[in-house]
């Protein structure tokens, strides 16, 4: 999968510079640098509080009443994936994944990344009739459609069942290698971030303290010898030390 | 070992306590024809109350000769008439009041300087009733149908705004990040998230406002007019005639409900996406 070689120091698509940010007294990051490369899935680990969140919510320009400095270069193409599905209660299922999609072909485009999610024949559906795990996938579908070159998921599937987010792990993993925009996913499960990452960042008192890239081939499993030593050691470094085994 | 655990006798059902019934918190299930209920039981007591003589007639006249008289008024082309020329104003205030209460609540709900500007002016007109209005209309705009139909708009546009203004500042701000999220213009984040958000608020304020048009209208009708429904009980009053202002009566109270009932009907389906406790 990690067949990318050609295009990685080349073209980068995010770049971050001494990026801080505080809620009142409170530093939350303190002057963090980041490179996430062109087509390139990065997983972000951390502790809550640690800023992870609030880094992503900087990537997406959410964060206008936060004070702060730094530099951010993002691409105008990017899409959030929310922890909550955040559909409008309000819209079909097929209105809320073109919801300002422009051109005359949306429907047939948001059609088209329903189908890619494996939601076809529920584009009328109202949102309270989908399921957790189906909401979360029309969610998806609305972030892809627009081809963004940047997703920025925050913990996209925490509020899921552990089957469902085994499946959607799957999912995610077959649309980015279709669409290959450039990841980076909020977590807080190490277990995740080695199933899906190039490369998994630790960020910890406001700046990354981890930087390891995941060498693993193609289906990751709990298996791999090597799965359990990069689980162990990004544990480690998450301050959970567990000595048993 | 799994097998002999399935295939254990249950307890018997006598030692168990019989579990008590879960109490339900929901109004439970609509009733067939609920709405008619409480206006048949109001129509029952009167029918009886004259029936057997409770009622004076000068007091109050008998349904069957109420429906009598309203026969007699259809026949003669009375009712249509004034009915005609009341309907045209409470419409024509309706129509203009609920433009009016909506536009100044998206105004005053989007923007921060507009709801400076315009909730206290909205609010202090709350607080002064229509009637008390009236003498300074008549003043500015004599007795003639725009000072009818100001009056209307006055008494519409108020519930209009407190609520779609209200609804419309209940949107959760999750969807008002998503629409940034996603670069939503302006026109686009109105029309897919701020409207539909604020549609149930309005719609709440469209039933107080059809109710308070008819309302508005008794009022105004009363008062140096020529025609209509008010005009027309008014003239019954000069008379004795408590059948006319009965007839009257039980028209504007018609009005009011047909009116509110096409009010839910629309907010049944406007919010057919809803789960709620109604349902």
């Amino acid at each position: 999968m990690a067949t990318h070689a050609g295009g990685l120091t080349g073209t980068r698509t995010v770049r971050v510079r001494g990026l801080r940010r505080g809620f009142g007294a409170r530093t939350v990051l303190d002057g963090l640098d980041l490179e996430i490369g062109a087509g390139e899935f990065v997983a972000l680990l951390g502790r809550s509080g640690s800023g992870k969140s609030t880094l992503l919510r900087a990537l997406a320009g959410l964060d206008r009443d936060v004070a702060g400095t730094g530099l951010i270069d993002v691409p105008v193409q990017s899409s959030v994936v929310f922890q909550d599905a955040r559909l409008l209660p309000w819209q079909r299922v097929l209105d809320n994944v073109v919801l300002g999609l422009p051109g005359p072909d949306a429907p047939r485009r948001g059609r088209a990344a329903l189908a890619e999610v494996g939601l076809a024949g529920r584009e009328q559906a109202w949102p309270h009739q989908l399921s957790g795990g189906e909401q979360q996938r029309v969610a998806l579908a609305r972030a892809l459609v627009s081809e963004p070159e940047l997703l920025l998921a925050d913990e996209p599937f925490g509020a899921l069942d552990a089957l469902t987010r085994l499946r959607m792990h799957d999912l995610l993993r077959e649309l980015c290698a279709r669409h290959r925009p450039a990841v980076l996913l909020v977590t807080h499960d190490v277990d995740e971030a080695v199933t899906l990452a190039d490369r998994v960042l630790v960020i910890d008192q406001g700046r990354i303290t981890v930087d390891t890239a995941i060498d693993l081939p193609a289906p990751r499993s709990h298996r791999q010898p090597q799965f359990l030593a990069y689980r162990e050691s990004l544990l480690r470094s998450l301050g959970v030390d567990r000595t048993e085994g | 070992m799994t097998a002999s655990v399935l295939t254990r006798p249950r307890t018997p059902a006598a030692t168990v306590p019989a579990p008590r019934p879960r109490r339900r918190l929901g109004p439970g299930r609509a009733i067939p024809f609920g709405a008619v209920l409480g206006p048949a039981l109001l129509l029952a007591l009167w029918a009886v109350g004259s029936a057997a003589g409770w009622l004076d007639s000068r007091t109050l006249s008998a349904p069957w000769t109420v429906v009598t008289t309203a026969g007699e008024l259809i026949a003669d082309g009375r009712l249509q008439d004034n009915l005609a020329v009341s309907a045209q104003r409470a419409g024509l205030g309706l129509a203009i009041g609920t433009v009016i209460g909506t536009v100044l609540a998206l105004v005053s709900g989007l923007s921060r300087w507009g709801e400076a500007i315009l909730d206290g002016p909205v609010q202090i007109k709350r607080a002064i009733p229509g009637v008390a209005l009236i003498p300074l209309l008549v003043l500015w705009l004599g007795i003639g149908e725009q000072m009818k139909i100001t009056t209307i708009v006055l008494g519409v546009f108020v519930p209009v705004y407190i609520h779609t203004h209200n609804g419309l500042r209940s949107i959760d701000s999750r969807y008002v990040e998503l629409g940034e999220s996603l670069r939503l213009r302006p026109a686009v984040f109105l029309r897919r998230i701020v409207l539909p958000g604020a549609l149930p608020g309005f719609l709440l304020g469209m039933r107080f406002a059809v109710v308070g048009a008819w309302l508005s209208l008794v009022v105004v009708e009363q008062i140096n007019s020529t025609s209509g429904i008010g005009y027309m009980m008014d003239l019954a009053r000069q008379y004795g005639q408590t059948d006319i202002i009965i007839v009257g009566l039980v028209l504007y109270g018609l009005l009011g409900l047909l009116s509110d009932g096409a009010v839910r009907l629309a907010q049944r389906k406007a919010l057919s996406w809803r789960r709620t406790l109604a349902d």
